[in-house]
């Protein structure tokens, strides 16, 4: 029997080529997405370096808001790393939600039900 | 019934096209127009980034268990050659490095796209290159946690501190007890210091001086950023092998360099996840 994965590898492959023209366009997108993720990681680094966390033994005041921006700015790097250079905006709608839907749904859950855990956890070492 | 005309597909160059659900559940063809190897690829990269969403979940639950945690830019502020007070610049470089060698590595795969086989070499080699220093980077940063400080840490009347000075001719000592409080210095820091019941220096499993009370910080350290280096140094021989494919020309006679696409997957795989372990482990 023929291999349709092989025959099929060999349509969908070639597909995926491009010409000069259209390189140009992709390496320029290339490019923006690099200096993005440069400059939020500058950003991160300088608040994290500059901003103290703890001041005279108690948690700074606009920590928490430090914190959640954080956490904002890993997720649109994630968000650019996946959808532009693993090309995931790229292929089928039904692909992407397939990779990306199971996958939220599972952290979400073990983010919630660990979190809950850890703070009843606390609760009982450190009342 | 449903005969693929694969010409349809070739249209958009570099896009995966939107079909009907006819030609989608039709056969002969896979409903997501991907090549097998890549969707497996992806699927490898899903279940790959449950076990790291898996690790990265146990850290929050242990500091949210403890309540209080080292300070990130407090652990880490020591660079090659200069020593220490350069809060979180060493891995904001190898966070640079690993961004670096993921862009290279999506212009080797554009390369491939358009058959240009000395471009690949050209891109490929310099992922390689910056895989190899990312991986040498985490090594000393290694050395460097398990070393610990010059002192390391002392429980004092105060409680657990960092000593950063010691002076036994003139009698002084100067204690860091952390979390922004004011260091402890003079006759005063060598009152504590004299009077010390424990001492830790370095990291290992059992103990670690940057949190004297938490043994889990160093476990965690260990297996988070140590499971991501391996897969730092594996991606790095992967791109070799596949480096050394595209120089003996294989992907030219197979007629297209999708290898170089799904090692592509991988390798940007392996900086998503440290740009969470960065944030969660240095930044927040």
């Amino acid at each position: 029997m023929e291999r349709d994965d092989l025959h099929m590898d060999h349509h969908y492959s070639v597909s995926a080529n491009h010409d000069e023209h259209h390189g140009k366009e992709i390496r320029k997108t290339i490019w923006k997405v690099t200096i993005i993720l440069t400059v939020i990681t500058i950003v991160e680094v300088l608040t994290g370096a500059f901003v103290k966390q703890y001041v005279e033994g108690t948690q700074n005041n606009i920590w928490p808001f430090i914190k959640w921006s954080f956490i904002v700015l890993t997720l649109v790097k994630a968000g650019y790393i996946v959808l532009k250079f693993m090309h995931l905006g790229d292929e089928t709608k039904t692909f992407r939600l397939m990779v990306l839907i199971p996958y939220a749904i599972f952290i979400a859950y073990l983010i919630f039900i660990l979190i809950t855990e850890s703070s009843y956890w606390n609760g009982i070492l450190y009342p | 019934m449903f005969k693929l005309a694969p010409l349809k597909f070739i249209k958009m160059a570099g896009h995966s096209q939107e079909i009907d659900s006819a030609t989608a559940w039709g056969g002969n063809g896979s409903p997501f127009r991907l090549s097998y190897g890549k969707q497996m690829m992806w699927f490898f990269l899903i279940s790959d980034a449950l076990t790291f969403g898996g690790l990265l979940c146990a850290y929050g639950f242990f500091r949210h268990q403890y309540g209080t945690w080292p300070v990130g830019e407090e652990v880490f502020n020591a660079m090659p050659f200069l020593g220490n007070g350069f809060p979180l610049l060493y891995v904001a470089l190898m966070t640079f490095i690993l961004i670096v060698s993921s862009v290279t590595m999506v212009l080797a795969v554009e390369a491939g796209h358009r058959m240009d086989k000395k471009g690949v070499i050209k891109w490929l080699t310099w992922t390689v290159v910056g895989g190899f220093f990312f991986v040498g980077s985490q090594a000393w940063e290694w050395y460097h946690f398990i070393h610990g400080s010059d002192y390391g840490a002392f429980l004092t009347t105060e409680g657990w501190g960092t000593l950063l000075a010691l002076d036994v001719d003139a009698q002084t000592a100067t204690f860091d007890f952390h979390h922004g409080r004011a260091l402890i210095d003079g006759a005063a820091g060598w009152e504590l210091y004299a009077n010390n019941v424990g001492h830790i220096q370095g990291a290992n499993l059992i103990e670690n001086e940057y949190a004297p009370m938490i043994p889990q910080f160093g476990n965690l350290f260990f297996f988070i950023t140590g499971f991501h280096g391996f897969h730092v140094l594996s991606g790095v021989v992967i791109n070799l092998i596949i480096l050394i494919n595209v120089v003996k020309g294989v992907y030219d006679e197979r007629g297209h360099f999708e290898m170089v696409e799904k090692v592509g997957l991988y390798w940007h795989f392996v900086d998503l996840v440290w740009v969470f372990v960065f944030t969660f482990f240095y930044l927040v």
